[in-house]
């Protein structure tokens, strides 16, 4: 269920490198919490992220969740289908619903996510 | 119900205008004109009155249902203030008039209720100045985090944070924020006030001050209040009182007594003028008197010969924040109510809110669970979290009081408490409302126990069931773009 | 108390419910240390309903309201039809909150979907929200909207927005990081060099108001496209009444509205309630402040209404909302809504036609008397500027021995204008009163 070949936040967003381009999207645990998603505010390409900056907000009906950039580097796509299909992400969180890329120059900072595994264990620990 | 736009008819119309008198013609340069009329509704005055009465019988108010909503003192609006404040003589005076020469003699009477009103306030909070000009409880909010702001830049004081209890209401870090302040969360202890401990760890001389309501949104009076003021001044910070909840403590406590220096208060709540759907409320701010030069401008002051005057001339002060008084005409209605309670009326109000909330707690807490069940004043909160494990949420029960004719409480907030159901029975519900809304949550909790799948068709008795919210948030339709029934929507 | 219908025995076996036998409501409190108790408590004593009416007449008697209105400045005294104050007396709507339940409150989400959609009509603009405090408030509201969806925090303002408005916006922005450029009042056209003067790519909106305050009309299409050149917002105060034949905001490519909503069907009041009211295009939506009702369909497929886009706002947003409001002006954008339905489509057009040419026949008038100047280059809609021979202060007092609101002086907010008169008429003003005006004018001048 927690795809093998992502590295995971505590805040539950997800990233997958692919080369020098992270593509990030938040976990179907992060999409079950907030509920039916009604608007995403997407960051704009070409902006510069920082690892641990609010980059993106997702928002329910009543709730609003920023999106944490997992990596540095600056914005080189973002999912524009979520613009008019916030639903995508409810649907599809680790496919479709992805939320932007990244490129990545130099160390992304990756260092701290979570494997699958470590992930699910960080859920389970949350549950109790 | 059709939209008044879908009852629209060219050629009808609602009011019979003067004929033109006079002979001139004024001219507007084509480029300066609109090029398509506005599509107000055509519509005859018979269709718009049965238009907007039977809007109105699609409406719950505290004149035809119980409405125990937490935190918003739904009590009753007597109607003798109504027809005070709908006199011409207040509302056709136009607020210019005391700017114009001699024509501040001309409103003498609206002067001086503002002034009689700011010395009631004073009294009944324990503060030396009061303003009315802030026109809602979180524009007085805003007003005296200004005050604080302003005080402290003329003391050359550099602070940057106000501290907020996580159980306080939203408008308290919002109106901080947007007066410029960072915000920072303290969490509430095992007895549902601010946790003393985290206080003292996170207050110091970057705090300009503390925002608290008192009782708090649990209904719970903060015992350390004098300990958490002292704290608050030795490090250079000003406490602030949010007034939503002083229909539990008139003439038992006054904040100014407490230690706080700058309070607003709700007139829409605790001296009963209508809250209209929503607004206009009144919400003016009293301060200590070392904080007065920073009060808003216009001040009402007293002449030598006994006559009331307007001063402008406050160099320090935070500048307009209303266009001119306040909101005149609530101010008038919230004057006559004190007026007719005086002090053992505001007393018995008190006591009475406090009793019924009291009464309401000790006859539901064995079907629900109370989260903080110390004692409580004017409202208490409810845990739905055992009817929960059924399926059952706050807002289903919400929705099946709905179906009985009572407005529910308010839900899901403060939000540190699970499926929350906040309850403010007022003092002006009798006891045989107060026992019956009892029936119907024992009912409702019976309902849960047995048959949880029953509250999916709750109300099954008003105009919708259950409206989609989400498909609102996403299609945006914000205003009606067709002329014909169906469209829109 | 006549408002809690408890009896003394009521009251005792409440108590006793609860755990009191004494019968002593006081220990209802006894939670709070007696250290903290009110020091104390000196209000008089209450009065019969009937004592506190005879009090408060005596008080409303000490004004003078019956006065023939020229005085306006932005809050005007326009004729609100009987059916508005009979329909906002229903106590349905007056003694309901803020529709947080959709299912009990269809008859107020309704009415503020219809209000939204009739502002929206009025101004050309794709979205309005469910009231601001006032005008002034709205103003301020919009810049903050602005600097929001831009992230810019420069804001111009020009001289011609109302003077109440522009010190407002000084007391709200003032512990702010906004760079604040006030354009000076002027009485020409230059205004528009002025504000390119300092329009750049840190601006987030240049504020402007139609008519201006002076009751100037214009149109700001250019000052739109400069400004949109430059990635600038235009924000524009407007006159609703004025809307029934002025061009639009959307017509000058505006990208947020606000206005003073009084001259819709709201009494004068000495100054509230009002009502602000703000539209803007969609893309804005999503930023706006204040409650927003949208439309949508119930479990049965049947068109209800709720309160939507609510993350944008305190109770869910806290800190990081778009504003701090909650209480806003629902009653009074009720009459508004009201009024816009009783007057109409056709209403509207000839009560601001009726304004435009009253107007113009006190302006006419006026410019007869001698040594009084009418500014005529620039239209005007139902204000105008006249300068006196001399300070108008005396002028004023004397008019309203005879019963006359002649008009405001400028000199009030400007220092330049000390001989200059704020001159206001609406559709209330009949020719005899304008004449009879004119007339004692004329004699407090010269005889």
């Amino acid at each position: 269920m927690i795809p093998e070949d992502l590295k995971y936040t505590r805040d539950h967003e997800w990233v997958k490198m692919e080369g020098g381009e992270a593509v990030i999207g938040i976990t179907e645990h992060a999409q079950k919490e907030l509920g039916d998603i009604t608007f995403v505010e997407l960051p704009e390409t070409g902006a510069d992220v920082s690892k641990g900056d609010g980059f993106a907000t997702i928002e329910s009906v009543k709730a609003a969740s920023d999106v944490y950039a997992p990596v540095s580097g600056k914005v080189s796509a973002v999912n524009e289908e979520l613009e008019s299909s916030p639903e995508l992400i409810n649907r599809y969180p680790y496919g479709q619903g992805w939320i932007c890329k990244i490129n990545v120059d130099g160390d992304p900072g990756a260092e701290g996510l979570m494997d699958a595994e470590a992930y699910a264990q960080f859920l389970e620990e949350n549950e109790q | 119900m059709e939209l008044i736009f879908e009852k629209s008819r060219d050629g009808r119309h609602g009011v019979k205008l003067p004929d033109k008198d006079v002979p001139a013609e004024g001219r507007v340069p084509a480029r300066l004109r609109r090029e398509k009329d506005a599509e107000l509704p055509s519509v005859s005055e018979p269709e718009v009155v049965r238009h907007f009465t039977n809007l109105s019988k699609m409406n719950f108010g505290v004149d035809s249902n119980f409405y125990p909503l937490g935190s918003c003192t739904m009590k009753y609006n007597p109607k003798f203030t109504e027809k005070i404040a709908s006199s011409e003589h207040f509302a056709d005076l136009h607020p210019l008039q005391p700017q114009l020469i001699m024509g501040g003699m001309l409103t003498q009477g609206a002067l001086e209720i503002i002034s009689n009103l700011e010395k009631l306030l004073c009294e009944i909070t324990g503060m030396d100045v009061f303003t009315t000009h802030p026109m809602a409880g979180a524009h007085g909010e805003l007003t005296g985090v200004m005050l604080m702001a302003a005080y402290h830049r003329h003391k050359g004081n550099a602070k940057k944070f106000i501290l907020i209890p996580d159980s306080g209401h939203g408008t308290n870090p919002a109106s901080a924020a947007i007066a410029g302040y960072r915000i920072k969360t303290v969490s509430s202890d095992s007895n549902g006030v601010m946790d003393l401990e985290e206080f003292r760890r996170k207050i110091d001389d970057e705090v300009a001050g503390v925002m608290l309501t008192c009782p708090n949104t649990l209904g719970v009076f903060n015992p350390h209040i004098s300990e958490i003021c002292d704290l608050t001044h030795e490090a250079g910070g000003l406490m602030y009182y949010d007034g939503a909840n002083l229909n539990a403590i008139m003439g038992k406590v006054r904040p100014g007594d407490l230690g706080f220096d700058i309070v607003h208060l709700n007139l829409h709540k605790t001296f009963a003028t209508p809250h209209g759907g929503g607004g206009p409320g009144a919400g003016p701010v009293g301060v200590k008197e070392y904080l007065e030069p920073f009060m808003p401008v216009s001040r009402v002051v007293r002449r030598k010969d006994g006559t009331f005057a307007l001063d402008y001339d406050k160099p320090l002060s935070v500048g307009y924040i209303s266009p001119f008084y306040g909101n005149f005409s609530v101010l008038v209605k919230a004057y006559a109510y004190i007026m007719l309670l005086g002090k053992e009326g505001l007393v018995e109000a008190s006591e009475n809110a406090v009793l019924n909330a009291n009464y309401l707690k000790e006859k539901l807490k064995k079907d629900y669970e109370i989260p903080y069940d110390s004692n409580c004043l004017h409202e208490f909160v409810v845990s739905a979290a055992k009817q929960a494990e059924k399926g059952v949420k706050a807002l289903d029960i919400a929705k099946a009081l709905i179906n009985e004719g009572i407005h529910p409480p308010t839900v899901y907030f403060p939000l540190i408490v699970k499926e929350a159901m906040m309850i403010e029975p007022t003092e002006t519900e009798s006891r045989e409302t107060l026992d019956s809304f009892v029936d119907i949550m024992k009912n409702i909790a019976r309902m849960a126990e047995r048959d949880p799948g029953k509250f999916a068709d709750f109300p099954a008795n008003m105009p919708v069931k259950r409206p989609d919210e989400v498909k609102a948030a996403r299609d945006m339709d914000l205003a009606f773009t067709g002329t014909e029934k169906g469209a829109g929507g | 108390m006549s408002y809690i219908p408890h009896s003394q025995k009521d009251r005792e076996e409440m108590l006793r419910e609860i755990g009191i036998s004494s019968g002593n409501m006081d220990e209802l409190f006894k939670g709070i240390p007696e250290d903290l108790r009110a020091r104390s408590f000196s209000i008089p004593s209450g009065r019969s309903e009937y004592e506190v009416m005879e009090h408060l007449k005596e008080l409303a008697d000490r004004n003078t309201t019956g006065l023939v209105n020229f005085v306006g400045g932005g809050f005007y005294d326009h004729y609100i039809p009987a059916a508005v104050d009979a329909l906002v007396s229903r106590s349905e709507f007056y003694t309901a909150y803020t529709p947080y339940q959709p299912e009990a409150s269809q008859g107020t989400l309704q009415a503020i979907y219809e209000y939204q959609s009739c502002i929206c009509r009025l101004t050309g603009m794709d979205v309005s929200n469910a009231s601001l405090y006032d005008g002034g408030t709205a103003l301020y509201e919009a810049a903050m909207l602005a600097i929001r969806a831009t992230g810019r925090n420069k804001i111009i303002m020009d001289g011609g927005v109302n003077p109440i408005y522009r010190k407002m916006m000084y007391s709200y922005t003032s512990n702010l990081n906004i760079e604040f450029v006030d354009i000076p009042v002027t009485r020409d056209r230059d205004y528009r060099e002025k504000i390119y003067a300092h329009l750049d790519a840190e601006t987030a909106a240049v504020i402007l108001q139609n008519p201006n305050f002076f009751g100037t009309i214009d149109d700001h299409t250019d000052i739109s496209e400069k400004c949109h050149e430059k990635g600038a917002l235009v924000i524009s105060s407007v006159y609703p009444i004025s809307l029934g034949i002025l061009k639009t905001p959307r017509e000058m490519d505006v990208d947020i509205t606000t206005g003073e909503g009084q001259s819709l069907g709201i009494p004068l009041s000495f100054g509230g309630p009002y009502l602000g009211f703000m539209a803007a295009k969609k893309e804005l939506a999503r930023k706006m402040p204040g409650r927003i009702v949208g439309a949508t369909r119930d479990a049965e497929g049947r068109r209800g209404f709720v309160l939507t886009l609510q993350t944008r706002e305190q109770h869910i947003r806290r800190e990081k909302a778009s504003s701090n409001i909650c209480s806003n002006e629902a009653l009074c954008a009720l009459r508004a809504l009201i009024y816009m339905s009783l007057i109409g489509k056709e209403g509207l057009k000839k009560v601001a036609r009726l304004c435009l040419d009253k107007t113009e026949y006190a302006r006419e008038r006026i410019s007869g008397i001698r040594d009084v100047e009418v500014k005529k280059e620039w239209p005007t809609f139902n204000e105008f500027v006249v300068k006196l021979p001399r300070n108008p202060n005396e002028v004023i007092g004397k008019l309203i021995n005879k019963g006359i609101a002649a008009g405001f002086p400028l000199g009030r907010y400007y220092s330049s204008m000390e001989d200059y008169l704020l001159i206001a008429v609406t559709e209330k003003r009949t020719k005899r009163d304008i004449a009879i005006f004119s007339d004692a004018l004329e004699a407090a001048l010269w005889s």
